[in-house]
């Protein structure tokens, strides 16, 4: 990737700076910990980023500080110190992307081989392509060139910012302005890696282009940031996953995603999100702290999110859709599973802006030992959304007696012409149903796996095959401990 | 040996320990067996089939129950049935979302999981899945949906037969398998049963009305009221029952 002369002088002048600020090694893997403009100009600096992006960092990062910390989400936690955590970390003797998997460090292949990452040519054959996102830096990315050769980009959002400055500039913070919440803001200013996807108009992307997110090092914060974007009546699936190892400190991982589609596209976005819950007092568990917003921009457009969410002690994530495109369409699938000491208020934000604008929220929510769940979803009819209508479904499942699950739907309707439908359910797995499955042999963890999935069913059929059968594991595996 | 031998069994709702329902149940069921228990309302048949599942809320607090040698109480519910006892369940459970198919094959390869067998074949099940169905007049698109979810009453009793019959148990206890059905329907039941006798099976047929016995004849019946067994016989105990009636029975236990 050839740097651009603007950015050489960046660096130059930002290596300067150093001498201000903290000292440290250019080719040091890791900031010291700690938030201020400096460590902002150290992360921008190794990416050797335009002084775009830098300047839209430090923009985000002075507007944070005038930020407080949202205290309205249902989840308790001890405050966060912002300055007792590392902001950059680069897998150990790296420091540029490796060109192939052959300059992969062995111990990191194994790692994923570990965690059933298809990270591997024959993948090619189930259609993935995998862009491998290991603590900060993106180690590989498989598959790129034969997406590129269709028009398809998926690359690392540092190399677009160098290869794709005009599309980056374009989209990114177009949908979550960088003054949006105090997480994204933070997020603006500090994001290491993620994705960029950018489908060219007309094209209905073969391969389900998938991510995998992993926390590796200590007491790091996490700031992916993607960036999907589906021109003119194209088509992309995109996948996420993540599993962690186990932790002992709480990890704060405040992602950004933004979708954008233009007329006729449609992107499918799925997550199955597998982070360390903690312990049974939730100790050492990750904060998922995740701003996901989708903007239908053109007619017709589509944008669907379908999550299962297993993991982390705190979940506070609301994948939304702008609805602004004349007959453009939202759909929210989610399953969330909240055991032990979890914690999670989820949901999702439907806007309708334009004509006819249609929405689906699926939510199934499965809450066990002493689990706090909240779903929060917001469908607001703009005046001008004519015709428009939304559907939500709401359906709580509670296992044991000491758990809580909570329904909190915010429904503003403009438009005469809108309608706005919404059911809600909440049941337990009764005896009768756990008796049966016991006298036909089943065991008891193994029938509350089958009877949960039953339950998310809806939801997890919408996933992509390779993911469903991965989620269905998943259902049985949370729930592990939570009857007898 | 007896495949299930029952002794002085006392047993009780686990809340109300003080009122024993089942009030000294001496029973044994050698393999190839079928017994029947008639009685009437409140005579404790259900208790006693729920104690033999192991069902949550009932209580043996006295007697034994030993199956194949074994001790039935110090086992679980799922090692019962994983052990051969299986039971056919008066009022069956709806499980939404789950696949009648998904289930039985669940259920089949919890089984295989215990005796260290790998998983059954795709198509081996699908395929005595299908005879099975066919025998019971089972139609197949039902077995893709959800366990026992919009069945109707005959339509859940012909799958548990399905299921018994899939199971392939040794100790079947089939619960007042014959309410809800009309005639038709409850030849077709009485015919898979009949179909799973034989020498190493034991069955256990519980049931207030004689006319399920007229399709499946068993070897012995039990008159069980107030808890005890009152009286056993032959089938023709069944018909003496059904014309005359429990009243000299539930007399008699009242005594």
């Amino acid at each position: 990737m050839a740097a651009t002369q603007d950015t050489m002088d960046r660096i130059a002048e930002v290596s300067g700076a150093y001498k201000y600020g903290f000292v440290t090694d250019i080719d040091s893997d890791k900031a010291p910990k700690g938030l201020n403009e400096d460590i902002i100009r150290f992360i921008s600096a190794k990416k050797a980023e335009p002084a775009w992006m830098l300047e839209w960092r430090l923009k985000a990062y002075r507007h944070w500080l005038t930020m407080t910390e949202p205290s309205w989400q249902k989840v308790d936690y001890p405050p966060i110190d912002y300055q007792d955590a590392y902001y950059y970390a680069a897998p150990k003797g790296k420091d540029d992307a490796p060109k192939s998997l052959d300059e992969v460090d062995p111990e990191l292949l194994r790692t994923y081989e570990k965690l059933g990452i298809p990270l591997k040519e024959q993948e090619m054959l189930a259609g993935v392509a995998v862009d491998a996102v290991f603590d900060s830096v993106s180690v590989a990315t498989t598959y790129k060139k034969k997406l590129e050769e269709m028009g398809v980009i998926f690359c690392p959002i540092s190399e677009a910012v160098h290869r794709f400055p005009e599309l980056v500039q374009k989209y990114l913070g177009s949908v979550v302005p960088y003054s949006d919440n105090f997480f994204a803001t933070l997020n603006s200013a500090v994001f290491t890696d993620g994705s960029f996807v950018y489908v060219p108009k007309g094209l209905r992307c073969p391969m389900e282009l998938s991510t995998y997110f992993r926390i590796n090092e200590r007491n790091t914060g996490q700031f992916e940031r993607t960036l999907i974007v589906a021109d003119e009546g194209s088509y992309v699936s995109y996948l996420e996953g993540c599993t962690a190892p186990q932790r002992d400190e709480n990890q704060l991982h405040a992602a950004v995603v933004e979708l954008v589609t233009l007329d006729d596209a449609e992107i499918k976005y799925s997550t199955v999100q597998n982070w360390y819950p903690g312990d049974e007092t939730g100790k050492g568990g990750i904060y998922n702290f995740v701003t996901k917003r989708g903007a239908c921009r053109g007619r017709n457009s589509k944008i669907m999110w379908t999550q299962v969410e297993t993991g982390s002690a705190i979940t506070w994530k609301y994948p939304s859709c702008i609805l602004q495109g004349d007959n453009s369409s939202g759909e929210f699938y989610s399953v969330a599973i909240t055991n032990g000491a979890q914690q999670a208020d989820t949901g999702t934000k439907m806007i309708h802006i334009g004509k006819n604008t249609r929405s689906r929220i699926i939510s199934k929510g499965i809450s066990a030992g002493r689990a706090d769940q909240t779903y929060r979803g917001l469908v607001r009819m703009m005046p001008k959304a004519e015709g428009a209508r939304n559907f939500t479904q709401c359906d709580s499942l509670l296992i044991g007696d000491r758990c809580g699950a909570h329904t909190v739907p915010y429904i503003e309707n403009r438009n005469p012409s809108a309608q706005v439908e919404h059911e809600a359910t909440t049941s337990r797995i009764s005896d009768e149903q756990l008796f049966y499955c016991l006298q036909r042999g089943i065991s008891e963890e193994d029938a509350v796996a089958l009877i949960v999935n039953g339950f998310c069913k809806e939801v997890l059929q919408t996933l992509p095959m390779e993911f469903a059968v991965e989620a269905q594991k998943l259902v049985g595996i949370s729930l592990e401990g939570s009857v007898g | 040996m007896a495949l299930l031998e029952i002794k002085d069994l006392h047993a009780s709702l686990e809340d109300d320990t003080s009122k024993a329902i089942l009030k000294g149940i001496n029973l044994t069921i050698n393999p190839g067996e079928v017994h029947a228990i008639m009685g009437p309302n409140g005579a404790g048949k259900s208790t006693l089939s729920s104690v033999i599942a192991g069902r949550p809320g009932y209580v043996a607090t006295s007697g034994s129950i030993l199956y194949d040698g074994a001790d039935l109480m110090d086992m679980e519910p799922d090692e019962r049935a994983r052990a051969g006892v299986f039971l056919a369940f008066q009022y069956p459970v709806e499980i939404p979302g789950v696949a009648m198919a998904t289930f039985l094959k669940t259920a089949l390869n919890a089984r295989r999981k215990a005796r260290g067998e790998p998983d059954i074949e795709a198509l081996d099940f699908l395929k005595a899945m299908k005879a099975n169905a066919k025998r019971l007049g089972v139609a197949e698109d039902m077995l893709k949906r959800p366990v026992n979810v919009g069945f109707s009453g005959g339509e859940k009793k012909r799958v548990e037969i399905l299921q018994m019959a899939m199971m392939e148990p040794r100790m079947c206890v089939l619960d007042e398998t014959d309410s809800g059905l009309d005639i038709d329907a409850l030849k077709i039941v009485a015919d898979g049963v009949n179909a799973l006798r034989s020498p190493e099976r034991g069955m256990l047929i519980i049931t207030h009305y004689q006319r399920l016995l007229n399709y499946i004849v068993p070897d012995v019946v039990h008159v069980l009221a107030g808890g005890r067994i009152v009286k056993t016989g032959d089938k023709t105990l069944a018909e003496t029952l059904e014309a005359e009636g429990y009243a000299a029975f539930t007399d008699a236990a009242a005594a």
